[in-house]
């Protein structure tokens, strides 16, 4: 890209691919945000009209919308705690050379391969259900009273369950950075006087910072959409315990046939995640600088 | 004090044996270097010392006690990686203070070792900055920072000129072996490069498949080397050496005979031969010869400009006091 015009050249040729994109993003976008501002219920088709803020007043004003707030900050928060500290742990475990290392590597992906509504329900009916699960035959083994995982604690069960789902993905980045990591850097440190859990420390940590950082990055996008989890183990409840702010924009569009109120809830949800985006940006991007 | 003694140290990696039992003795504040063709054993010997890998058998000494089995930190060694090994994501005060750190030093006395480290090894002005934005030669220069900070009994070096470029690698040269006139540490220094052991060693081991092959001075090695292998080794360019109808006219297999050490004529001499590809280095000119008879060309030392070129007949004549000769296991004869 030397001359003025090879660089003419190359924004004329990716020219269709941004305009594509552009228009993949800008319709649905101007849509839900014209959407937003109309009286429109699927129960009465044709009644269209202009409400101006009212939906985002009903929205932002619903009780449901802060407990969906909570909800999903607590969900994107606890997965993340969970998966980067279990990933390291594990990623730490598989990179001591052990028999059947290859084959263990590979398991260690599955469950990021199963999708997640048969990994939910797997869990729901055959690990948490209270008197078939695998975790209620464990307590009655040992004389105890089976938990009701969904129904008492709702919430920790899906951050559980979408935990087991995202620790792979975790440990498989943390541990390609870790294998990356110079020995000799070690070894220094080890002639240096560190002991092993201060080369953590001061070593394999700060190496691993930008791996945490695109783990924390790309693990937030997917975990502020959590869906179909939530719709095939509590359907949001008991109540609104477990209802994040997809599950709520999901039952005012689909299951109240507000399109209006949903879109509203859309909106609100993309300035959310922007700023959340931008709070990560801030705090940990500069970790993705050279 | 620094004095390092290895007992019937060996080493094997399942059944191959790398290093096989080997005695040496390194005295208070010599710089000794390790040298030898790749895959030699010298830098698992000099590991074995630093404690990075263990011992298979046998004993290390440090100041005459048992070393054997402690722990790299606690032997009092420094060493300085091929790869300089600095943490990248410290800037260069902090890297220098880390071993400090680690056997934690007061605050003020930290501060005063690196402001010395600094100032000896001309890094005052980039103590802020982070590794990734010094050159290779200062880069080198802050990995001996840290190892001289820890003030330790000796200092390990594993080939840490392979990475820099010829003109910084002899200045580096220079500046390690000033190091150690002034401090009078003993320093233990593995390299490939017999240059470098020649240059800046008080004792060369000369290593093969983990065996010494001579113990000594550089001089008496390039003087008086022990057998073929050592002879071929040491010099540059290397030593010729010559089989068959010749080496049997001096009672030896082998015999072996210095560039220098070998008059090149028109008129005439022992050895008749054709000039091949010459060498000019402005001071001495390096004449590849093919004798006739032999199949690896001689290599001829003359001094400064000689105007001979390509395809001349030449006579060589070698000076008898200069000739070393060797048996038929390759050893020195006398």
């Amino acid at each position: 890209m030397a001359t003025k015009h090879s660089r003419m050249s190359a924004r004329l040729m990716i020219s269709p691919a941004v305009l594509l994109l552009l228009g993949w993003m800008l319709i649905p976008l101007s849509m839900t945000l014209y959407f937003s501002f109309l009286r429109y219920n699927l129960l009465m088709p044709g009644m269209e009209e202009f409400t101006g803020l009212t939906n985002y007043r009903f929205f932002l004003t619903d009780p449901a919308f802060f407990a969906a707030l909570w909800n999903t900050i607590a969900l994107v928060v606890g997965v993340l705690v969970v998966t980067v500290i279990g990933g390291i742990l594990l990623a730490l475990l598989l990179d001591q050379p052990f028999f059947g290392q290859g084959i263990v590597r590979i398991l260690v992906i599955a469950p990021f391969f199963v999708m997640p509504t048969v990994s939910a329900l797997v869990w729901k009916n055959m690990f948490m259900n209270p008197v078939n699960g695998l975790f209620a035959h464990a307590a009655k083994a040992l004389g105890l009273q089976p938990f009701d995982f969904l129904s008492s604690a709702p919430l920790a069960s899906i951050i559980g369950i979408v935990s087991w789902q995202w620790l792979p993905f975790a440990t498989l980045i943390l541990l390609t950075a870790l294998q990356s990591l110079d020995q000799e850097q070690l070894e220094a440190a080890e002639m240096d006087g560190a002991p092993w859990i201060k080369r953590f420390w001061y070593i394999m940590l700060p190496h691993l910072a930008r791996a945490i950082t695109v783990v924390i990055l790309i693990q937030t996008i997917f975990l502020l959409s959590v869906f179909a989890e939530i719709l095939v183990t509590t359907n949001g409840g008991p109540g609104t315990a477990s209802t994040n702010l997809t599950y709520l924009i999901y039952m005012q569009s689909l299951l109240q046939f507000d399109v209006g109120g949903g879109s509203a809830g859309g909106v609100v949800a993309i300035i959310l995640a922007n700023i959340v985006a931008i709070f990560l940006m801030r705090m940990i991007g500069k970790n993705l600088d050279a | 004090m620094g004095r390092i003694t290895l007992d019937k140290v060996r080493k094997a990696f399942g059944d191959i044996e790398v290093i096989p039992p080997l005695d040496l003795t390194i005295e208070d504040g010599e710089f000794v270097v390790f040298v030898g063709p790749s895959g030699c054993g010298k830098s698992t010997l000099l590991r074995l010392i630093a404690g990075l890998e263990d011992v298979s058998g046998g004993q290390i000494r440090i100041d005459r006690e048992d070393a054997t089995n402690l722990p790299p930190a606690k032997r009092g060694l420094a060493m300085v990686f091929q790869s300089y090994a600095l943490y990248p994501h410290m800037s260069v005060r902090k890297n220098i203070a880390f071993p400090m750190k680690m056997a934690g030093l007061p605050q003020d006395e930290q501060e005063r070792r690196i402001e010395g480290a600094a100032k000896a090894l001309n890094l005052t002005d980039y103590l802020d900055r982070k590794p990734g934005q010094l050159s290779g030669g200062q880069r080198q220069r802050v990995a001996i920072g840290r190892a001289i900070v820890r003030e330790p009994a000796a200092f390990l070096f594993d080939e840490p000129l392979s990475n820099l470029d010829a003109a910084l690698r002899v200045g580096m040269r220079l500046e390690i072996s000033e190091l150690h006139k002034r401090l009078a540490t003993t320093m233990i220094y593995v390299t490939h490069d017999q240059v470098e052991a020649m240059t800046m060693a008080d004792k060369i081991v000369v290593l093969r498949a983990g065996n010494i092959e001579q113990v000594g001075s550089p001089l008496e090695l390039y003087n008086r080397p022990r057998n073929v292998f050592v002879a071929g080794f040491i010099g540059s360019p290397k030593m010729n050496l010559i089989t068959g109808a010749e080496a049997a006219k001096h009672n030896a297999t082998t015999i072996g005979i210095r560039p220098e050490h070998l008059a090149i004529s028109t008129e005439g001499g022992a050895w008749k031969g054709e000039i091949g590809v010459s060498e000019h280095l402005g001071s001495d000119t390096f004449f590849h010869v093919t004798v006739e008879g032999q199949v690896e060309p001689l290599t001829v030392r003359a001094s400064g400009e000689v105007s001979l070129s390509y395809g001349d007949t030449v006579w060589l004549t070698p000076n008898e006091a200069n000739l070393h000769r060797f048996d038929a296991e390759g050893l020195r004869i006398a």
